[in-house]
């Protein structure tokens, strides 16, 4: 363990929430409005720790357990994950397949608590994060899996440390199709436009607003903030294999990587002020279409 | 070894004296447990003197049958095994006490707990026995005694027939294993196993190649392999509940025992063996959670995962072989290691699901998921065992299930390294096949696990349960806790899984290597086990923290209770939940292809329509479009001789005197 490595994890707890600020601040702009403070999400997770709570009565304590997990197994993932060139806090062999895993166990407390409300509402929401997280999931693994052969090397540290303009240059096909695969996830996971609209105010178009309609005050203030985590966790698996280059300097890296981040959150933005929500019978098939890119680059890397 | 035959004579004395007093259900159940109980006690503690000992003991008494003899030995490989059979067993009997209880007036309780010992004493025979013939032998009685303990509820119909379909599909398996032993014995002139171990490891690649098909269909379908899997979806969801247990989390494990024994004699792998096993695994893995997702029956949706799990143990036996035939012995370790540890856990925390599937029908009175919820609020400690069961099946961090699928990753990811020179292919599948899996175990355990539990209870009945009695409970609560101390030691269990496996010779890999590979597979799987194990615990310190906080937070400031939040809609009822129906629709209809359920759906035709209902069903496609149709078309072919057989007397005292003049002429008419 070295104090860089934990610095990823202050710079990541510190800088998440902002990531929304500029993903609204983006559409903001295309819509031609001025649109929401750009720290408006720690304003939100700030009133809500200073809130009471509701719960309803159908409720035990399964639904108060899902928001504690899910903050809990992000705080975890941000340990076993890289940061630039700079590697996790903790790193081991095959640890993106626990990465993987852990985010499942958020989306099983996350689908808990909202069945736990007897809420028809968030049932709908369950059923569809899970049907489409299933397909996600395998992107997600065959992606890693084909980049972690590529690379020679099973640790995610690792594996983004051999991600250099080398490997861009002989193997750029390959990284770029994988880098397609993960966006689509990223989209995806992170309950972002075209496969969810974290905007629209009708529970039955959504998907994962919907799980946490029912949480209040604190138990929703560790919501917010873990999705924003997760955002920035996904997030750098992305960037990690769009930006092979290091200058060398701590600070110099660190700022570069974190301005990258804030312009995966314009792209994002962008994405969601382009496009329209895609119907929910399609978002398989856009998933399908992920799982496809990462075969595609499989089979490049076969040869 | 003398533990062990005490063991078998308590369990067989024990039946016997619950046999003979039936008259008495108390006496009965009294005998069968307490049997149950001090038998699989003294089988535990020989299981554990083999793990220890290392020269395995054995005995072996001449017998009169035909290349028979009774010849048992306690090897690692048996004692891993027996030690399963015997705790599964002995809490199941626990169980039972409480489970057959209003039983007592309807049913035989007498002659159910002589065949529940018969069926410990024939399992525990099956993995420890030397010899051909005595295999069979018992191999056999385990199968009629567990058919007459799925037929306990014989006057329901559906029990019956799935009762018969157990009984056809698993002598349609015995029938390959008697063919394997008939080819075996051949080559090696005697059906010892002794024999088997130093004769069938040089045989030429076709033979062996043989043996090894013959094997992979008849203790596949033991197993519970897709497509030979149709008899579990029947024959679990009808027997009582321990029964279950102990037949999708021990018995059906004899056929992997099986599996892994005999490739413990064939010689060197060829590659194609690997390749079918893991496409076997793929199939069973995928096709098994996939038809586990639309079921409305818990324990039928239990049986459906059953098979999924029996999908992963073949995917890490498969990548045991390939890695076998390409020489690269820690793949073959990662895989054997991986197999046998995901055998235990599923062992452990299947058993635990269908014991609470029982506690659950035991208070509701239901199975049909659609038809429960709420149940938290009425048996807590039920809901928190079930809870651990589910985590651990769906393969999630810190459990158990992860570990053992972490195992499988480890050696597919290591052997679709570049330079190891083996097609990645079947890797990427192994890779694939577990994560897709793992996704669809969610939706399926959520799904079940939310409809019983969460929400409110949809049913009168529902709503009044009371909470299972403690013996119930109790072997239920001692499961979860295997479940989550084989979670967090698992990388102790791998280790002393590899310290077994060494003692287990293998005449495809000199011991030497194999002694290499398995120190090279600890050094490849200890160090992220023990992560995986720090990672837990992290969690638990993380999930302390925030729990302190929220309480913090909260103290002093409002926490009022109300109802759900519907949209402003202030009188949600049970009806408006979404059920397990509802909950698995998009993936019912996404995978329409496959699954073929049928639905009967309202048709609207006036303006004022009537109350209507909407049901689906998912039946097995290999039963309804593969089984069935070929065993009518074998009743249509055979049906041409039914002219010659109708049951009138007078023909068929012709049939007798035609006979005998034929003979007779034929007789006089031979050359002397």
């Amino acid at each position: 363990m070295n104090w860089d490595s934990l610095a990823n994890v202050a710079f990541a707890l510190g800088c998440a929430p902002f990531l929304m600020g500029v993903i609204n601040r983006t559409k903001a702009i295309f819509a031609g409005r001025q649109g929401q403070p750009l720290l408006q999400t720690y304003y939100e997770i700030w009133r809500l720790l200073h809130k009471g709570a509701v719960y309803s009565k159908t409720t035990s304590w399964f639904f108060r357990a899902g928001p504690l997990a899910g903050l809990a197994i992000t705080v975890l993932v941000l340990f076993l994950i890289p940061f630039g060139r700079v590697p996790a806090v903790v790193s081991f062999q095959g640890d993106f397949i626990f990465i993987v895993y852990l985010l499942g166990l958020m989306r099983m407390m996350t689908v808990l608590a909202a069945l736990d409300t007897g809420s028809s509402f968030e049932g709908m929401g369950a059923s569809r994060e899970l049907q489409f997280s299933a397909i996600a999931e395998v992107a997600l693994v065959f992606a890693l899996s084909t980049l972690a052969w590529k690379a020679g090397t099973l640790s995610i540290s690792e594996i983004f440390t051999k991600v250099t303009p080398d490997l861009w240059r002989t193997e750029g096909g390959i990284l770029s199709l994988l880098g397609v695969a993960i966006l689509l996830v990223f989209l995806a996971e992170n309950a972002r436009v075209p496969i969810d609209d974290p905007n629209t105010h009708l529970e039955l178009t959504m998907i994962h607003e919907v799980m946490v309609l029912d949480h209040s005050g604190p138990d929703f203030a560790m919501i917010l903030y873990s999705s924003a985590l997760k955002l920035w966790i996904l997030g750098t698996f992305l960037l990690e294999v769009l930006l092979p280059f290091q200058v060398g300097n701590f600070w110099l890296d660190h700022a570069s990587f974190i301005f990258a981040m804030f312009a995966l959150a314009v792209l994002v933005g962008i994405i969601e002020s382009s496009m329209a929500r895609l119907r929910l019978i399609f978002v398989p098939r856009f998933l399908m279409g992920a799982v496809i890119f990462a075969l595609l680059a499989f089979l490049l890397g076969l040869r | 070894m003398v533990l062990f035959l005490a063991a078998i004579a308590v369990l067989l004395l024990s039946s016997f004296g619950a046999f003979v007093s039936h008259k008495s259900p108390r006496l009965a159940t009294g005998l069968g447990v307490t049997g149950a109980v001090l038998g699989c006690s003294l089988g535990i503690a020989a299981a554990i003197r083999g793990l220890l000992v290392h020269s395995p003991e054995s005995i072996s008494l001449a017998w009169t049958i035909p290349y028979g003899s009774f010849s048992l030995q306690l090897d690692a490989l048996s004692s891993l095994f027996l030690i399963l059979i015997f705790t599964i067993s002995g809490l199941g009997s626990i169980y039972g006490a409480e489970y057959f209880a209003p039983h007592a007036k309807t049913r035989p309780l007498g002659s159910t707990w002589a065949f529940y010992n018969i069926l410990i004493a024939s399992m525990a025979l099956v993995v420890t026995a030397r010899n051909g013939v005595l295999f069979l032998m018992v191999w056999e009685i385990m199968a009629l005694s567990s058919f007459f303990l799925v037929i306990f509820d014989r006057e329901r119909d559906r029990v019956r027939h799935a009762g018969l379909i157990y009984l056809v599909a698993t002598h349609l398996g015995t029938a390959f294993l008697l063919t394997f032993f008939i080819i075996a014995g051949s080559h090696a002139q005697s059906l010892d196993f002794d024999r088997f171990e130093s004769v069938l490891g040089t045989l030429p690649p076709a033979s062996s190649g043989l043996l090894f098909v013959l094997a992979l269909i008849g203790f596949g379908s033991k197993a519970g392999f897709m497509p030979f899997h149709v008899w579990l979806p029947e024959a679990h969801p009808v027997a009582p509940s321990h029964v279950s247990a102990l037949m999708s989390g021990v018995m059906i494990k004899t056929g992997i025992y099986g599996l892994i024994r005999t490739l413990t004699f064939l010689g060197e792998p060829s590659p194609w063996w690997g390749l079918s096993l893991v496409t076997i695994g793929i199939i069973s893995t995928i096709g098994g959670i996939l038809f586990a997702v639309p079921q409305h029956d818990l324990k039928r949706l239990l049986a459906y995962s059953s098979v999924e799990n029996i999908g992963i143990i073949g995917l890490g036996l498969g990548l045991a072989l390939i890695g076998a035939a390409h020489g690269s012995s820690i793949i073959f370790a990662l895989g054997l290691a991986g197999a046998i540890f995901h055998v235990i856990n599923h062992s452990v925390y299947k058993s635990l699901l269908f014991l609470g599937a029982g506690a659950i029908l035991h208070t509701t009175g239901t199975l049909q998921l659609d038809r429960m919820g709420g149940l938290i609020k009425r048996s807590p400690y039920l809901a928190l065992a079930f809870f651990i069961g589910v985590l651990a099946i769906c393969g999630l961090p810190p459990l158990n299930g992860m570990a053992s699928e972490f195992l499988i990753y480890m050696g597919s990811l290591n052997g679709g390294m570049p330079l190891k020179a083996i097609s990645p292919i079947p890797f990427i599948g192994i890779i694939i096949a577990l994560s897709f899996a793992g996704g669809l175990a969610m939706i399926a355990f959520t799904s079940a696990f939310g409809t019983v539990f969460l929400g409110t209870p949809r049913t009168e009945t529902t709503a009044n349960a009371h909470a299972p009695g403690w013996l119930l409970q109790g072997p239920i609560a001692f499961l979860a806790f295997l479940t989550i101390a084989l979670g967090f030691l698992s990388p102790w269990v791998f280790k002393g899984i590899l310290s077994l496996l060494r003692r287990v010779s293998f005449s495809s890999i000199p011991s030497q290597d194999f002694a290499n590979a398995a120190a090279a597979a600890e050094r490849t799987a200890m160090e992220p086990l023990l992560h995986l194990t720090g990672g837990g615990i992290a969690l638990f310190v993380f999930l302390a923290i925030l729990v302190w906080a929220r309480r913090k937070l909260l103290s002093g400031r409002s926490a009022t209770e109300t109802v759900t939040w519907d949209c402003g809609f202030m009188h949600p009822n049970e009806r408006m939940q979404y059920t397990s129906s509802s909950f698995q629709q998009p993936t019912r209809e996404f995978f329409h292809m496959f699954l073929r359920s049928k639905r009967s759906r309202p048709v609207i035709v006036s303006h004022f329509p009537m109350a209507s209902e909407f049901s689906t069903e998912t039946r097995d496609v290999f039963l309804e479009h593969g089984y069935q149709r070929f065993f009518s078309w074998i009743e249509r072919s055979v049906s041409v001789f039914r002219t010659f057989q109708h049951g009138r007397m007078q023909i068929y005292v012709l049939y007798v005197l035609v006979t005998l003049i034929f003979l007779l002429v034929w007789l006089l008419g031979l050359p002397t």
